[in-house]
């Protein structure tokens, strides 16, 4: 079973489905961002399991892994920066609470 | 002494094994980490998830991934969440309501991205390589600093920025006073 692409592949889609619905479901904006991170980190998991079954892809996968986690830390510094921010304007971190944009 | 080829009775390979563990584990962590009502908790959960995931990163032959991802996600990114979580906590935030009133739809969107995912893997027939051999760190530095350069480069310069628009973002304006309670 762990000789093949599918199990991998199909473990990623659930990692990511789970991360959507977090993505949609929590009102906690740091839920948000760590179900981003949940998101993320399913792509990887794919990225790997192609590289690891296929030879000519092999660094290159590994190395496309290594950018996007780079990219990841990127994206959580400026989301909690951001998330930290709205909260010393508005002493929540809950989402619909936010409705100042909308108005 | 000498673990034998497949497990006894079962007649499973070892690797088979670590990989239901080390899947059941990394869904079971990242449902912790969706549902939990404590966010703390399910900071602590993320943590988790990323350690599993090493382990299947390990189980896949990547092992220079395997470690970056404890480093950067287990040592980096969940402490700098697990800081902004505590900064941003309120009184009534782990009693209060945790999912919005939409989140039905939510979990009926993404059963159905799941499943979706699902049957397009399964359905597809994929050019199988059946011999599956290690990724070596000298093979990956190779080409992380022959072909791919300019994205290396690139995600430095990236890093850069975010750290500086990170503390701009975070900082204290000078003009603000400080918030009354």
């Amino acid at each position: 079973m762990s000789d093949s692409l599918e199990p991998y592949l199909i473990l990623s889609a659930l990692l990511f489905a789970i991360g959507t619905f977090g993505f949609l479901a929590r009102r906690n904006a740091i839920a948000m961002l760590m179900s981003i991170e949940l998101m993320l980190n399913a792509v990887n998991l794919a990225i790997l399991a192609f590289g690891a079954f296929e030879p000519s892809l092999r660094a290159a996968a590994s190395v496309i892994a290594l950018l996007v986690i780079a990219v990841a830390a990127a994206e959580a510094t400026v989301g909690l920066a951001l998330v930290i921010a709205i909260y010393r304007n508005r002493r929540t971190p809950l989402v619909d609470e936010y409705t100042q944009m909308r108005e | 002494m000498k673990l034998p080829e497949t497990i006894p009775f079962l007649g499973w390979a070892w690797n088979d094994l670590l990989f239901l563990l080390l899947a059941a584990a990394l869904l079971g962590t990242a449902l912790m980490v969706v549902l939990g009502r404590n966010i703390i908790r399910s900071g602590l959960w993320m943590i988790a998830c990323f350690a599993v995931l090493a382990g299947i990163y390990a189980l896949l032959g990547t092992a220079l991934v395997a470690a970056a991802q404890v480093l950067v996600y287990i040592g980096a990114i969940s402490v700098l969440v697990l800081f902004a979580i505590m900064l941003t906590q309120t009184k009534g935030a782990p009693s209060g309501l945790v999912f919005h009133h939409q989140a039905w739809a939510a979990a009926l969107a993404a059963v159905v991205l799941g499943g979706l995912l699902a049957l397009v893997v399964s359905s597809t027939p994929w050019p199988l390589a059946g011999s599956r051999a290690g990724t070596s760190a000298k093979a990956v530095a190779e080409l992380l600093f022959s072909d791919f350069v300019l994205p290396f480069e690139t995600v430095g310069v990236l890093l850069l920025a975010a750290v500086i628009g990170g503390v701009f973002l975070a900082k204290q304006d000078q003009g603000e006073e400080q918030a009354p309670e």
